[in-house]
């Protein structure tokens, strides 16, 4: 009896988190205003309560969704009884209401996690940022009781079995892909809290930058490795081997994590030379928005694409409605406030200042250009001007120059100090690095291709270039100590960080240009018994036969693959019939590896045994995602620096010297 | 001009500058990278340009997807009810492509008014008509597939 009702639990939850994070977003914020303690404390509890009955929502529909409740609509449409028990509970997410709820519990848990590790923080700094997570928690909030409400039945006439869920979702990748992603883009309304809650309170010092850049470059990795689990999966489920597609919904991941990088240098910059502040909250609120505006783009249906569930006009509208408030009021506050608390600091055009500062200008350049390629065609079809779509051709002509002029300056960034320095120093420290780069990149090609391509040596020398600078100056730093075991203890969690974010961009480069440059690809028309050849692999078709899985039926191929003659291993890819929705699949055979991947897809039967097949050889592909992995890690590396959690020994003795243990920390 | 200020005016005019340069050249790539869409109707009057990249998108034409007996070569004709448009297509099609399908077709329109294509897109979800289609088809479907 208990568990009919579980959908209607989950709903009052969902109510009550939006009283409480109401409350929290009046009383505290009125607290500071007023100075009242007793208000301003009211922040921590109602964060912990508002998390909590998120979860209890959150809880209760993947209970109905376990339970087979298929009165509940968007159970009904996203699931069906024979789908197996875990896809069943990441079906939550696997269409547009269920994501909103998703996307609400970890605001929820954001604020959570602020309001638990917030200890150091003065009091009234706690409220207003708690209090600004709340005003975000309370749109969003609205936006799924109004708009996409998960617990809605379909009574009386229920159906006795759901649609299933999309077999495209129906995957490990779509078991991590967004809960990461979402993560990342709702992890950017903690310094978008921070800094409207140092806007209001005219504070802006090195401690900020010390609270903010943790819940930034931990935002950051979690949304690196999110936009490479969607890569991933775009890469072995849709089929065709690609791994970026400049999709609009791709960029509108790409987006926040481009203005996010510039956050996180920029912060770097505002931490230890007090400067950028002004720059450093626009880039903050930019980043945050650039999240909302990716939501509303994948969520209200203007675009075309596999996350474009539901094109209910009301939705797009709430969420731009949403995104107009959140830039219009937070610009707002800029406006008013950001002079008090900026101050400009000098520096000379040869420094680490200036070299981020370029950093900062390019990457933003990116996210506009990015911007534009995706947003024009929206805009023309809105003023009715006409259809059009912007294709790759466009993001590669701009991005890929403005990635290698980034790259030269991430070599040179490291090496450089801040406020000033001689340029002769620096030549005379990466003279070596740049000509070891240029000498190894011309000669690549000629070693793995057999013949020079101007292509692959500029990709792998803006690579070897970030690679072999960072060694220059982790050899000029270790080469001073009395033994290495003593230089690398030196170094700071924060400069391996940066070591480790700066080499995963530098394998990302080398993986997306041995990729795009030394791809093979044949379509190829294969009987049994018949072979072809690609790139030195032979490839055997044996035979076909059929296979039935828990909802699905499959066509497996098997196919021998051999080289030199000599026989390697068999691959299996399939086409699958999902019956509840009778919607077929092309599940690819993968045989990967750190040099290299095998990709074989099965196309469609064409009559007469034969099938038409998708053969390639991938080389270097894996480097894209471990670069990416390497990134985030970097972030993360960056969080544990001890000098944030140091922070809190020291507000209890002011006294203590601010420059201990902070020679090595870098960006 | 006392020097913080000099370096202020510096960063702006520099920061101007390069935003020229980007405008422009996001301008240009922009000009030679847009595909238009354009209905079968649309090509049939002769408003789609010759031998440029175009989109083109209908319904794949019941019985009208005839494969080559050697190759992967294919044709088929996309429709939206008011005129038709031959497409050829050397490759794999993807999943959800099927006759009675809307589909979008980027490729090259040649004389005689056949699209040589490029690609051809069928959308992740059978339910999902991309929204440039279900334009092009409106008013024109014949109802019984209206729904």
């Amino acid at each position: 009896m208990f568990s009919k009702i579980i959908p209607e639990l989950g709903h009052f939850a969902l109510i009550l988190a939006l009283l409480m994070a109401l409350i929290q977003a009046v009383v505290p914020m009125a607290g500071t205003l007023t100075r009242r303690p007793l208000w301003m404390a009211f922040a921590k509890p109602l964060a912990s309560g508002q998390f909590l009955f998120l979860a209890i929502a959150y809880l209760c529909l993947t209970t109905s969704f376990l339970l087979d409740d298929f009165s509940v609509a968007y159970v009904a449409n996203n699931s069906n009884s024979m789908l197996p028990w875990y896809y069943k509970a990441t079906a939550v997410w696997g269409s547009h209401e269920g994501s909103v709820l998703l996307w609400s519990l970890m605001l929820g848990g954001w604020g959570f996690a602020v309001s638990q590790f917030s200890s150091q923080l003065p009091r009234d700094m706690v409220a207003r940022v708690l209090s600004v997570m709340g005003m975000v928690c309370v749109g969003f909030l609205l936006f799924v009781l109004i708009t996409s409400n998960p617990f809605e039945r379909i009574l009386p006439n229920m159906p006795q079995d759901g649609a299933d869920l999309n077999p495209l979702l129906q995957d490990f990748g779509l078991v991590i892909h967004p809960p990461m992603l979402y993560m990342g883009y709702v992890g950017f309304s903690v310094v978008f809290s921070f800094a409207i809650a140092g806007l209001i309170g005219g504070r802006l010092d090195a401690a900020w930058t010390r609270w903010a850049r943790p819940w930034t470059n931990l935002a950051w990795a979690f949304l690196t490795v999110g936009i490479a689990l969607g890569s991933w999966w775009a890469y072995y489920e849709l089929g065709w081997g690609g791994w970026w597609f400049w999709d609009p919904v791709e960029n509108a991941s790409l987006l926040p994590w481009l203005a996010g990088t510039a956050l996180i240098h920029s912060l770097a910059v505002t931490e230890k030379r007090g400067s950028f502040k002004s720059w450093t909250l626009l880039l903050a609120i930019t980043t945050f928005s650039l999240s909302l505006l990716g939501t509303f783009l994948v969520r209200s249906g203007v675009l075309t694409s596999v996350h474009a569930f539901a094109n209910d006009p009301a939705r797009g509208t709430f969420i731009l409605v949403l995104l107009g408030l959140t830039v219009g009021l937070s610009l707002l506050v800029f406006a008013l406030r950001a002079p008090r608390v900026s101050h400009s600091i000098g520096f000379t055009w040869l420094s680490r200042d200036a070299l981020l500062l370029v950093n900062n200008i390019l990457l933003i350049v990116m996210t506009v250009t990015v911007l534009l390629g995706t947003v024009y065609p929206l805009l023309l079809d809105a003023l009715g001007l006409g259809k059009i779509s912007v294709g790759p051709p466009y993001f590669n002509a701009l991005f890929v120059p403005l990635t290698g002029l980034l790259c030269v300056f991430m070599g040179l960034g490291p090496s450089s100090r801040w406020k000033q320095m001689s340029g002769r120093e620096l030549f005379k420290r990466l003279l070596g690095a740049g000509i070891a780069a240029v000498v190894i990149s011309a000669v690549a090609p000629f070693v793995y291709g057999g013949e020079w391509n101007v292509w692959v040596s500029l990709g792998l020398v803006m690579a070897l270039w970030i690679v072999l600078s960072l060694g220059r100056d982790l050899f000029d730093k270790l080469r001073n100590a009395s033994n290495l075991g003593i230089g690398l203890k030196r170094l700071s969690p924060a400069y391996w960080g940066m070591v480790v974010g700066h080499l995963g961009l530098a394998v990302t480069i080398i993986g997306v240009t041995m990729v795009s440059n030394y791809n093979v690809e044949r379509n190829v028309r294969l009987a049994p018994g018949e072979s072809v050849e690609v790139a030195g692999y032979t490839f055997a078709m044996q035979g076909l036969r059929e296979r039935r899985g828990p909802n699905f039926i499959a066509d497996t191929a098997t196919i021998d693959v051999s080289r030199n003659g000599e026989h390697r291993f068999t691959m299996q890819p399939e086409k699958r019939l999902y019956l509840a929705r009778g919607m077929p699949m092309t599940d690819v055979a993968l045989r990967p590896g750190l040099l290299r991947d095998l990709y074989v897809a099965l196309g469609e039967d064409l009559g007469d045994g034969s099938w038409a097949l998708r053969i390639q050889f991938k080389p270097f592909v894996r480097w894209l995602w471990l670069g990416a992995l390497l990134m985030a890690a970097g972030g993360i590396l960056a969080v544990v620096d001890r000098r944030y959690r140091r922070v809190k020994r020291r507000a209890q003795q002011p006294l203590a010297s601010d420059t201990a243990g902070f020679k090595e920390a870098q960006a | 001009m006392n020097p913080k200020r000099k370096q202020r005016l510096m960063i702006l005019l520099g920061l101007a500058t390069l935003a020229a340069i980007a405008v422009g050249l996001v301008l240009y790539s922009l000009s030679s990278n847009i595909n238009l869409f354009f209905s079968p109707e649309q090509i049939a009057k002769g408003e789609a340009p010759l031998e440029r990249q175009i989109r083109a998108g209908g319904m794949v034409k019941e019985g009208s997807v005839q494969r080559d007996k050697e190759s992967l070569d294919v044709s088929f004709v996309v429709t939206d009810y008011a005129s038709d448009v031959e497409v050829r297509y050397s490759g794999i099609l993807p999943d959800l492509f099927r006759e009675g399908q809307g589909v979008v077709v980027v490729g090259k329109l040649e004389e005689g008014g056949m699209l040589r294509a490029g690609q051809v897109l069928a959308k992740h979800d059978e339910n999902y008509m991309p929204p440039e289609v279900a334009e092009a088809m409106k008013g024109k479907m014949p109802t019984e597939t209206l729904e």
